[in-house]
């Protein structure tokens, strides 16, 4: 037999209260892309920490292209030969693309660059960046490329990635499986994490299915079904989500004009022109590569942009262009913003309080006094409804994932009974089960008459969800189409901004 | 190598153990501080820790100092919470202590006893007034409050210096730079007969329980400590951050200058160049110790009033120089840091990394 790039023997890692890898074992083949698949809580992560060193495992041995190793840090893996791309970026803001991939790579490497010697790297592999951009001024998107490529500088001859297609655009996706396939057969091993089917599928030789801790499956996913693989993920059959069935829309509620901000300081790209009506009982969905506008658009409208003229902005034929955010969720325009610990909610603070935020005065706290709880009967209720897991409504914000957080501020924000929610990224991060309550909570307000305007990079989640769909690019927003005319190609045309030539 | 590795989370247990472990260990400081001055650490450190509490006339002196430190203390609290880092609570204190001493020069022998609540309010709102100052200057011009606070408590020292030579100075004072001493009405009453502890105390007791109600239980100070703790999720539910700057420093003010007002109508009765020995300081170090909670900083002010007393003790009976409570002071708040710093994180020791194979 082969010897194997990188092999995992017997991994246990204990946490408290927790077995994050139980007995778990995985083996790459030189020049496999194999995928590691499992649930948020799974344990994909502990486990590549352990490989990458940045863990040390209880039992087991990581055995590199056939000897053991002892990894006491992951500059020890990095020196071997393995790179890795993690899912929460680890890079310098005040620093510059080009200084950021430096830090990552040996000094006696770093010494040997000069100016202008990443520019043939970004281009081979499509990542369109400016080695002299600051990280700081970059967006999700583009910081996740930012990652990638200091990987990939260091030639590694295994690499690890940590769900990375989650902020890319289809093009930028199908170029990073294309590069991907290119270092496979190159012999570079490949190490995917996800829980995202469809790419696996498309992408991974073979695929170790991970399920609370331990390993269930070793498994050649090309040959498999989608719902088989997801069985094997979820021990049991997914719900699907029942796809928003066509119906006719109302009224606008929300209704916005030549809405215009300038960019902020340190950023290149402000709204200009953007124009659109949102009517009751629809999801409008705005795709596009993050960094053209989208946050400063969800800003705008949950009013934590200011400085614009009132009439740009209209609720149910209301001016709100002037309104706080507080004043705007009064008359039934909520927002979910993309940062969820710091912006949508208070890391420190209980779920409780954290429902408190975003609750209205007169309810929230009679006569000024805070009413502690009913806070926690409602934190409670959201807990329950939403499947939030969570021990206590009065644990800190801060302790939840990504995903039960995620789903918090959901249901937190429904619970208000918005007529309009405006959502950034509803499921970033959020498992094949909480992206489906999250899903199904949207259409359910849909399909009650509320709207919604959903922004995301995910493609396949807009066209499961959105009645109409407008794409953002340099700031400035596409008209909106019907889900049944969206295609293709018109997408990739529009997502460079040009929209002008098609006649929509 | 060192390094400090972020736990993933701190324990509750050890959040409120860190003061504790930074007294003790002060305390050990201060006994090596002891053995090195020649001085038996047995005899120093009773200074410290036993004179302090021995008997009703101590009790009374403790709070004496604890009251006006515990007024600054809790209003700190509240500007540390609202992520306002104003540090002139001493400036806030004798700003106070001038308003409370302008009034009460005022009163005559046959003023109305009740006139000392004029007395308090004039402490409060030239508190307040000075605060506001600075809050100002912050939410106007974006200065910052700390360094605008620090610089403008020497502005009103220098003021009050102005005040005690010249216009207010005593005609029978044989030229000594003070006010004369004022009339019985314009005084705190005496809670015990036998100590000097005033009416200050049950002040500071009044302040921590209100502010505690306004941070846990009112919506305003709900606000407030979000504005402090995420100033992003303030901004997404629609909190004015320049409504937490400005109650934070007027409450701030108003309790430093109530605490002025206290020492000049209280143990002092009259003005002098110095209306207090850098209390208002001191209070940062008490509100951290007492972890920003208005209870937490009334313990921590009785902890910082024995430092003061046993460094006065230190002073008279060891012969030892006045700074020895400055070296305490600064020794508890660097040991609390310390503390603090590795109950959020642990400290790894680790091999660089091997070379290359």
């Amino acid at each position: 037999m082969a010897v194997h790039r990188l092999e995992l023997r017997g991994i246990t890692k204990r946490y408290p209260g927790v077995l994050a890898n139980d007995d778990v074992s995985l083996a790459v083949a030189p020049g496999e892309i194999h995928a590691v698949l499992g649930e948020n809580g799974a344990g994909k992560s502990t486990l590549m920490k352990i490989a990458y060193g940045a863990l040390a495992p209880d039992a087991g041995q990581v055995v590199w292209n056939g000897r053991p190793v002892a990894l006491r840090a992951p500059d020890d893996a990095r020196t071997l030969g393995m790179g890795m791309v993690f899912q929460h970026f680890v890079l310098f803001e005040t620093l510059t693309v080009a200084q950021n991939v430096l830090l990552g790579l040996p000094a006696a490497f770093a010494r040997r660059t000069r100016h202008g010697w990443l520019a043939p790297l970004i281009e081979r592999y499509r990542l369109g960046l400016d080695p002299d951009a600051y990280v700081g001024d970059l967006s999700v998107g583009e910081r996740q490329r930012v990652e990638l490529l200091r990987a990939l500088a260091a030639r590694p001859q295994l690499l690890i990635l940590d769900e990375p297609t989650s902020v890319l655009s289809p093009e930028a996706r199908a170029a990073l499986f294309a590069t991907l396939r290119q270092l496979a057969a190159e012999g570079c091993s490949i190490v995917y994490i996800s829980h995202k089917l469809a790419e696996i599928r498309e992408l991974c030789d073979r695929c170790t299915v991970l399920r609370a801790g331990r390993t269930v499956a070793v498994v050649d996913p090309r040959g498999m079904a989608q719902d088989e693989l997801a069985a094997l993920m979820l021990g049991s059959a997914v719900d699907e989500v029942r796809t928003a069935a066509p119906r006719p829309a109302g009224d606008p509620v929300l209704t916005v004009r030549r809405l215009s901000v300038p960019a902020p300081a340190g950023q290149r790209v402000g709204l200009r022109d953007v124009s659109f009506d949102l009517r009751a009982g629809e999801i409008l969905g705005v795709a596009g590569v993050s960094g053209n506008g989208q946050a400063l658009l969800l800003s705008a409208l949950s009013g934590e942009e200011t400085g614009m003229p009132d009439d740009v902005i209209r609720l149910m034929g209301r001016p709100i262009g002037r309104l706080r955010p507080s004043a705007r969720r009064a008359l039934g325009l909520r927002a979910i913003p993309e940062e969820r610990l710091g912006r949508g909610c208070v890391p420190e603070m209980g779920l409780d309080d954290n429902v408190l935020l975003t609750m209205a005065p007169a309810q929230a706290a009679a006569g000024g006094w805070v009413r502690r709880r009913g806070l926690a009967a409602a934190a409670s209720g959201i807990i329950a409804r939403y499947g939030v897991r969570a021990v206590s409504p009065r644990v800190p914000a801060r302790s939840l994932s990504g995903g039960n957080l995620q789903k918090f501020m959901v249901g937190r924000e429904l619970q208000g009974a918005p007529r309009v929610l405006v959502a950034a990224q509803p499921t970033w991060g959020a498992d094949i089960g909480a992206a489906a309550r999250i899903h199904q909570a949207l259409i359910d307000l849909r399909n009650a008459g509320g709207a919604a305007l959903i922004i995301s990079e995910d493609l396949d989640e807009l066209l499961g969800i959105c009645d109409r769909l407008a794409v953002m690019a340099g700031g400035r927003l596409s008209p909106a189409v019907a889900r049944a005319r969206v295609g293709a190609d018109m997408l990739g045309r529009w997502m460079e901004g040009r929209w002008d030539d098609d006649p929509a | 190598m060192i390094q400090l590795e972020a736990r993933a989370s701190a324990s509750r247990l050890a959040t409120w153990l860190s003061p504790l472990a930074a007294l003790v260990l002060t305390m050990l400081g201060g006994a090596l501080l002891f053995v090195i001055l020649g001085v038996d650490p047995w005899q120093g450190l009773r200074l410290f820790l036993v004179e302090p509490f021995n008997g009703l006339y101590a009790w009374g002196e403790l709070a004496v100092k604890a009251a006006p430190l515990a007024l600054c203390a809790v209003g700190l609290s509240i500007c540390f919470r609202a992520n306002v880092w104003n540090i002139g609570a001493e400036g806030q204190l004798v700003a106070g202590a001038i308003a409370g001493g302008g009034v009460a020069l005022l009163a005559g022998p046959e003023t109305w006893r009740g006139y000392v609540l004029l007395v308090m309010a004039a402490g409060m709102l030239g508190g307040m007034a000075w605060a506001a100052l600075t809050a100002w200057l912050k939410d106007r011009f974006g200065a910052n409050e700390m360094l605008v606070s620090l610089m403008l408590t020497y502005v009103i020292q220098l003021l009050l210096g102005y005040l005690v030579f010249g216009p207010w100075r005593d005609p029978y004072g044989y030229n000594f730079p003070q006010s004369r001493s004022f009339d019985e009405a314009a005084l705190l009453p005496t809670l015990w007969e036998g100590t000097r502890a005033h009416a200050g105390l049950a002040l500071a007791f009044a302040a921590a329980a209100v502010a505690w109600l306004f941070l846990a239980r009112s919506y305003p100070g709900f606000r407030l400590r979000v504005v402090g703790a995420a100033p992003a999720a303030a901004r997404y539910a629609g909190y004015s951050p320049r409504q937490a700057l400005w109650t934070s420093m007027l409450a701030c003010g108003a309790l430093a200058g109530l605490a002025g007002m206290g020492e000049v109508a209280g143990p002092m009765q009259r003005l002098t160049t110095s209306v207090s020995p850098g209390y208002g300081f001191a209070a940062v170090i008490a509100a951290f110790l007492g972890r920003l909670h208005p209870a937490g900083a009334l313990v921590a002010s009785v902890v910082m009033a024995a430092l003061y007393i046993g460094g006065e003790l230190a002073q008279s009976r060891l012969g030892l120089p006045a700074s020895i409570v400055g070296v305490f002071q600064g020794l508890a708040l660097a040991l609390l840091l310390l503390g603090d710093t590795l109950v959020r994180h642990r400290i790894r020791w680790r091999r660089p990394a091997p070379a290359a194979r």
